[in-house]
C-alpha cells in the first residue's frame, strides 16, 4: 500500500528543481542578441562565483542585468501565483478559484494605473509600490466586508471580492478612457503581464513574501488536505479552522499582491498549474505545494522566454503565451485524467 | 462518560434546543430520534463542540468540552456526518489515514504504525480490497464505510453518526447498522446516532432519546419510547 512519504516529496522536488535550473539556463541563452549557449552559462557561473573572465561587457550586461534577473523574477512570480492558486482552491473548495478571485488583481491594477498616469512609473519603485499598496488596500476592504461576526464564510468573502473587483474594474475603465496614447500602451502591457522591467531590486522585494508565505503554507499542508472535505470535517479532525482560514487567505492574498506588483497581471498560471500538478502527482498538499511552486516557476520562465523570442525583437506579453500554450495543455490533461470529483 | 447538563442553544432567533440533559455511559448505543428540525443534528454538533451552547455545558469524563483543545477532542470523539468528501479525488487509503491527523505534528508524515491502524480500520469495515480506489468512484454504501474507517483510525472512544443511513437502500442500511453494532459490541465503542428512522433505531439502539421541537420528549429503552409514541 503506497502512501506519501517525505522521501517521495524530496525526490520529486529535487527532480523538479533540476528541471527548473535547466529552464533557467535555456532562458538565459535565448534572446534577440545571440550569445552562444555554453558561453552564456559560463558567464553566469563566473559572475556568481565572483570570478572575472569570459564574455565582453555587452554580453555580460545582457546575461547578468537583463536575462538572469528576468528569469529569477518570472520564476518567483510563477511559484507565488501557483501556490496561492492552490491555496485558494483548497480554502474556497472551488476548482475555479485562482489568485485573483478576491479582487487583489484589480486593486493592484488601479494602483499601477494611477502611478502610470501620475508619471511615477519612471521611478524604479514607483509602479510596484503603488500597485502593492492598491492590492493591499483591496485585501483590507474585502476582508472587512467578507467577515461576519469574526468568522470568514467562504461565500461571503467570495462575494465581497467579486463586488470589490467589479467596482475597481469600473475605475480601471475610467482611467483607461482618460489616458493618453503613450500611457495607454504602458497600462495595457501591465494589464497583460510584463517582465521587461525586471531587475534584482524587484526580485529582492518579492522574495521574502513568497518564501515566508510558502513556509507557512507548507507547515499546514496536511490541514489543507483536511479542509478539502469541508470545514466541519476538518474541525472534527482537530484543525483550528478559523485560524487556518484567516492567515491562509491573508498570506495567499499577500503573495498575489507581491507578484502582480512587479510584473502586472499574468492570468492562467495560478489556475492551471495547481490543477496540472494535481493531475500528475495527486491532490496531497504536502507534495502539491512544493511541486506547484517549482512547476509554476519553470512554466512562467519558459513562457516569458517564448514571449520575448518568438517574434523578436517585438515582445509578446507573457499572458498571451501562458494562455496560448497552457490552455491546450490543460485541456489535454482534463480529457485524459480526472480533475475534480465527478459526484 | 458524557454528561449533558441542561443545555440550550439558538443560532439567532428562536431556541433550537432547550434544557436538554442526559448522560451517556461507556459502551452504550444511543439513538437520537425525532422528526426533521427537531434539533438532532444541532445536538450532535454540540457534542463535538462544533457549536457551543449558550446555556449549560457538556462534560466529557468530567471535563467540560469547552476546556479541551480541538486535537484532544478529535482523539476521543470521531464524527461521521452527512456526505463530506474531498473536492479532489483522494484514494480510500489516503482518506482513512487522515483519521490519524490528531496524532501527527505539523510537518509529520504518517508512520508505519499509522498505516497499520488504518489497515486494521479498513479490515473491520471490509474495505481493504478497495483501498487503492479513488473515493469518487465508490458507491454510497462503500463511501459510508470509508468514513467509518476514517473515524476508527482516530482511535476514538465515541463515534457520532448523523443520519448515517440516509441515501442507502434498506439492504445497505441494515448491513451498515450491523457493522456499527459490531463495533459497539466487540470493540466497546460508544455510539450516538441521530436518525429519523424510528424502526431502524429501535432495532439497534440500547436507548433512544426522542426529541421534539428542541426538547427531550421521551427517553428510555426502545420499548418504552416506542409505546408512548
Amino acid at each position: 500500500m503506497k502512501i506519501l512519504t517525505l522521501k517521495k516529496v524530496l525526490l520529486i522536488s529535487a527532480l523538479l528543481g533540476v528541471l527548473l535550473i535547466l529552464v533557467v539556463f535555456v532562458s538565459i541563452t535565448m534572446g534577440s542578441v545571440r550569445v552562444k549557449p555554453l558561453h552564456s552559462i559560463s558567464i553566469l557561473f563566473q559572475s556568481l562565483l565572483g570570478l572575472k573572465g569570459a564574455g565582453t561587457e555587452t554580453e555580460k550586461a545582457i546575461i547578468l542585468s537583463l536575462r538572469f534577473p528576468r528569469a529569477l523574477l518570472a520564476g518567483l512570480v510563477g511559484a507565488g501565483l501557483s501556490v496561492s492558486g492552490a491555496v485558494f482552491q483548497a480554502l474556497l473548495r472551488n476548482p475555479l478559484a485562482d489568485p485573483y478571485i478576491l479582487g487583489v488583481s484589480s486593486g493592484a491594477a488601479v494602483g499601477a494605473i494611477v502611478a502610470i498616469l501620475m508619471g511615477l512609473s519612471t521611478l524604479s519603485f514607483g509602479l510596484p509600490l503603488a500597485s502593492f499598496i492598491g492590492a493591499f488596500l483591496t485585501i483590507l476592504v474585502v476582508f472587512y466586508f467578507g467577515r461576519q461576526d469574526g468568522k470568514i464564510h467562504p461565500n461571503t468573502l467570495l462575494l465581497a471580492g467579486v463586488i470589490t473587483s467589479s467596482f475597481l474594474s469600473a475605475l480601471i475603465m475610467f482611467f483607461i478612457s482618460i489616458s493618453q496614447k503613450e500611457e495607454l500602451r504602458t497600462i495595457i502591457f501591465w494589464l497583460m503581464g510584463d517582465f521587461s522591467f525586471s531587475n534584482y531590486q524587484a526580485v529582492g522585494m518579492i522574495f521574502p513574501y513568497i518564501l515566508l508565505a510558502f513556509l507557512v503554507f507548507y507547515f499546514h499542508a496536511r490541514q489543507f488536505n483536511l479542509i478539502l472535505s469541508g470545514e466541519e470535517s476538518a474541525l472534527q479532525l482537530g484543525v483550528d479552522v478559523e485560524r487556518l482560514k484567516l492567515f491562509s487567505y491573508l498570506f495567499a492574498s499577500l503573495i498575489t499582491a507581491a507578484s502582480v506588483s512587479v510584473c502586472g497581471l499574468i492570468g492562467f498560471v495560478g489556475l492551471i498549474i495547481p490543477h496540472s500538478v494535481r493531475l500528475i502527482f495527486g491532490p496531497d498538499h504536502r507534495l502539491l505545494l512544493p511541486s506547484s511552486a517549482l512547476v509554476g516557476a519553470s512554466f512562467l520562465i519558459a513562457s516569458d522566454t517564448l514571449g520575448r523570442t518568438l517574434l523578436a525583437p517585438v515582445e509578446l506579453p507573457v499572458g498571451v503565451i501562458t494562455a496560448a500554450f497552457g490552455g491546450p495543455f490543460f485541456i489535454y490533461l482534463l480529457r485524459t485524467r480526472k480533475v475534480v470529483k465527478t459526484l | 462518560m458524557i454528561e449533558v447538563n441542561s443545555i440550550s442553544f439558538r443560532y439567532f432567533g428562536n431556541w433550537v434546543l432547550q434544557d436538554i440533559s442526559f448522560e451517556v455511559g461507556k459502551g452504550e448505543f444511543i439513538g437520537l430520534i425525532g422528526p426533521n428540525g427537531s434539533g438532532k443534528t444541532t445536538l450532535l454538533k454540540i457534542l463535538y463542540r462544533l457549536l457551543i451552547p449558550q446555556e449549560g455545558d457538556v462534560l466529557y469524563e468530567f471535563v467540560p468540552l469547552k476546556k479541551m483543545n480541538r486535537r484532544d477532542i478529535a482523539k476521543k470523539i470521531a464524527v461521521v456526518a452527512q456526505e463530506a468528501y474531498p473536492l479532489f479525488p483522494f484514494r480510500v487509503i489516503e482518506v482513512v489515514l487522515t483519521g490519524r491527523s490528531p496524532y501527527l505534528g505539523h510537518l509529520m508524515f504518517e508512520r508505519e504504525g499509522d498505516l497499520e491502524i488504518a489497515k486494521k480500520a479498513m479490515e473491520w469495515t471490509e474495505i481493504r480490497s478497495i483501498s487503492e480506489r479513488s473515493i469518487d468512484e465508490l458507491s454510497g454504501g462503500e463511501r459510508k464505510r470509508v468514513f467509518i474507517a476514517r473515524a476508527l483510525a482516530q482511535e476514538p472512544e465515541v463515534i457520532l453518526l448523523d443520519e448515517p443511513t440516509a441515501n442507502l437502500d434498506i439492504h445497505h442500511q441494515i448491513e451498515f447498522l450491523d457493522l456499527i453494532l459490531s463495533l459497539n459490541r466487540e470493540r466497546g465503542l460508544t455510539i450516538i446516532m441521530a436518525s429519523h428512522d424510528l424502526n431502524l433505531a429501535s432495532e439497534f439502539c440500547d436507548r433512544l432519546i426522542l426529541l421534539q421541537k428542541g426538547r427531550i420528549y421521551k427517553m428510555g429503552s426502545p420499548a418504552e419510547v416506542i409505546t408512548i409514541t
